[in-house]
């Protein structure tokens, strides 16, 4: 038992529709929500509408395999995901209500000297830009993380790692609610079951959406939607640097002895870490095509499960419980794109793609004060559209899981 | 898993193909600079009716052509 134990989430739904907000954000997963929480508890911004087609979560804020870490590859992504990995360890005690945030620590396996390389550079860039990662070798490994082979099955030998002590998960379910329930209760509308079909813009001007409950007039509209981001940012002429993929994951049964650490290998191409449940939690690189289809597949389940057991060979006893999929909005450089459009008053926070959980906190933090002052924050500024324009993109294969 | 069908090798696993899009620039669009950056990286990422090209690059090594529904991922005729 502890103190969060008796006191339920609270969620409570707003009934009507008002025909304006001053600001209307579409999408219910953890980024729109988020903005909302932080427009509500830093700013008092509270005429403010989350328009959620289905339920809150049921993106992929709730498909996640819910890795918090801040081991990127470019300084930049380094000192933004730190901020988002600090808020979310305050975030139990800003909202009062438990997350499960559990810090695990997060071993990156190279099994290459190539591997050996670029895990060694992880940990530099990661020291010099204010996130604690170290390099380590098998021993040390061993010590962490008891269960993994050594040798690698012979073929994929264990060489080194990195090690990110702070790498940590949390009930994404959890982060949902919290951040919903935090936002309606400072005075913000979250309305499910509200599909938006279309945007009206008047000489580039944003002036509301289109849902299947009616016209609703907005200041400022938020696109924080997912994999599908890019249909509903063509409803006003705005074309963006995505595509959207699907992303598989799967877990076991229970696993009695306990899995302590995070594990990743970007040649085995694969991550696992133990739920509260005691599942081992397996994930993966995207599919190959182009998709919005949910489909899981029986060919990524088995390859998948295959790469896992080299390293980690006592799954062999376990059994797949679920495997599911989520559609992701994949940007060309693996980094986010958050702030404003061409289009004035309508803002977007997209290219969360595989790595977007952990950065629900720093992402609406960031995208709340945009929304209050107008001025896009230093921390996010070179996540912004104009990269591509500018020819500063920001490529960071650090950012999918197993790079 | 998505499977294809090459021209030449018959059904094969979509791991075997490298994806190429076609890029669709609006018509709208007439500033080469513009053009040049849409083609390099805004998609239209089309939820529904594509037509796409593969690279059978774990195969044959040749292009094929494939029509595709994206909601479904089902191939069209
Ligand atoms: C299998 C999997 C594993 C992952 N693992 C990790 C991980 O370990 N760590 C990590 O950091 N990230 C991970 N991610 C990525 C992370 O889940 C996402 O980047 C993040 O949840 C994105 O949040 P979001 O709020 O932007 O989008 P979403 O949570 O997808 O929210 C978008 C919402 O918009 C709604 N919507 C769509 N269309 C409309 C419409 N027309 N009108 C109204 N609402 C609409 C959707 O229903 C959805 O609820 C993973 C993703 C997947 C799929
Ligand atoms: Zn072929």
């Amino acid at each position: 038992m502890n103190e969060f134990v008796e006191s339920k989430v609270r969620l409570r739904w707003p009934e009507e529709l008002r025909s304006s907000y001053d600001v209307v954000i579409v999408g219910g997963g953890g980024h729109g929500l988020a903005t909302a929480y932080y427009l509500a508890t830093r700013h008092g911004i509270t005429n403010v509408a989350v328009l959620e087609r289905g339920y809150i979560g049921s993106g992929n804020s709730g498909r996640n395999t819910t890795v918090i870490r801040a081991n990127y590859g470019v300084p930049e992504a380094v000192r933004f995901y730190q901020h988002s990995l600090e808020l979310y360890q305050r975030l139990e005690d800003e909202t009062g209500r438990w997350i499960m945030h559990k810090e695990k620590g997060l071993l990156w396996i190279a099994h290459t000297e190539m591997g050996l390389r670029a895990e060694r550079a992880r940990a530099a860039l990661n020291q010099a830009y204010g996130s604690d990662t170290v390099f380590i070798g098998p021993e040390e490994i061993k010590a962490i993380c008891p269960q993994i082979d050594l040798s690698g099955g012979g073929r994929y030998p264990v060489l080194g790692a990195s090690y990110h002590p702070r790498g940590a998960t949390a009930r994404h379910d959890r982060v949902v609610w919290s951040l919903a329930e935090g936002a309606m209760r400072g005075g913000v509308e979250v309305h499910q079951r509200t599909r938006v079909i279309g945007l009206q813009v008047d000489a580039d001007r944003i002036l509301g959406v289109e849902t299947d409950r009616g016209f609703i007039g907005a200041g400022t509209v938020l696109l924080a939607l997912g994999g599908q981001v890019s249909t509903i940012a063509a409803m006003a002429g705005l074309r963006l640097p995505i595509r959207t993929h699907p992303l598989q994951a799967f877990v076991t049964n229970h696993y009695q002895q306990g899995l302590d650490a995070i594990v990743a290998s970007t040649e085995l191409l694969f991550y696992a870490s133990q739920t509260a449940r005691g599942e081992i939690l397996i994930g993966a690189e995207i599919d190959r095509q182009p998709s919005y289809s949910y489909r899981s597949s029986y060919g990524f389940l088995s390859s998948c499960a295959g790469r896992a057991l080299v390293l980690l060979p006592f799954l062999a006893d376990l059994k797949v419980l679920r495997q599911w999929t989520g559609v992701c909005d994949m940007s060309p450089d693996y980094s986010p794109v958050m702030g404003p459009t061409d289009v004035q008053g309508l803002l977007v926070t997209t290219g969360w793609g595989t790595w977007g959980f952990k950065a629900i906190p720093a992402g609406g933090e960031a995208m709340a004060a945009l929304i209050a002052t107008g001025v896009v924050p230093s921390l996010i500024a070179p996540f912004g559209l104009d990269r591509f324009v500018n020819d500063r993109t920001l490529s960071d294969r650090g950012s999918a899981g197993t790079q | 898993m998505l499977f294809l069908t090459c021209l030449h090798c018959g059904l094969r696993s979509v791991e075997e193909f490298r994806y190429a899009e076609i890029p669709t620039v609006p018509e709208t669009m007439t500033d080469p600079q513009a053009i040049d950056l849409d083609r390099g990286f805004f998609r239209t990422n089309r939820e529904g009716e594509v037509t796409e090209r593969w690279f059978h690059e774990f195969g044959c090594r040749r292009w094929i052509t494939v029509r595709r529904d994206t909601r479904s991922d089902s191939i069209l005729k």
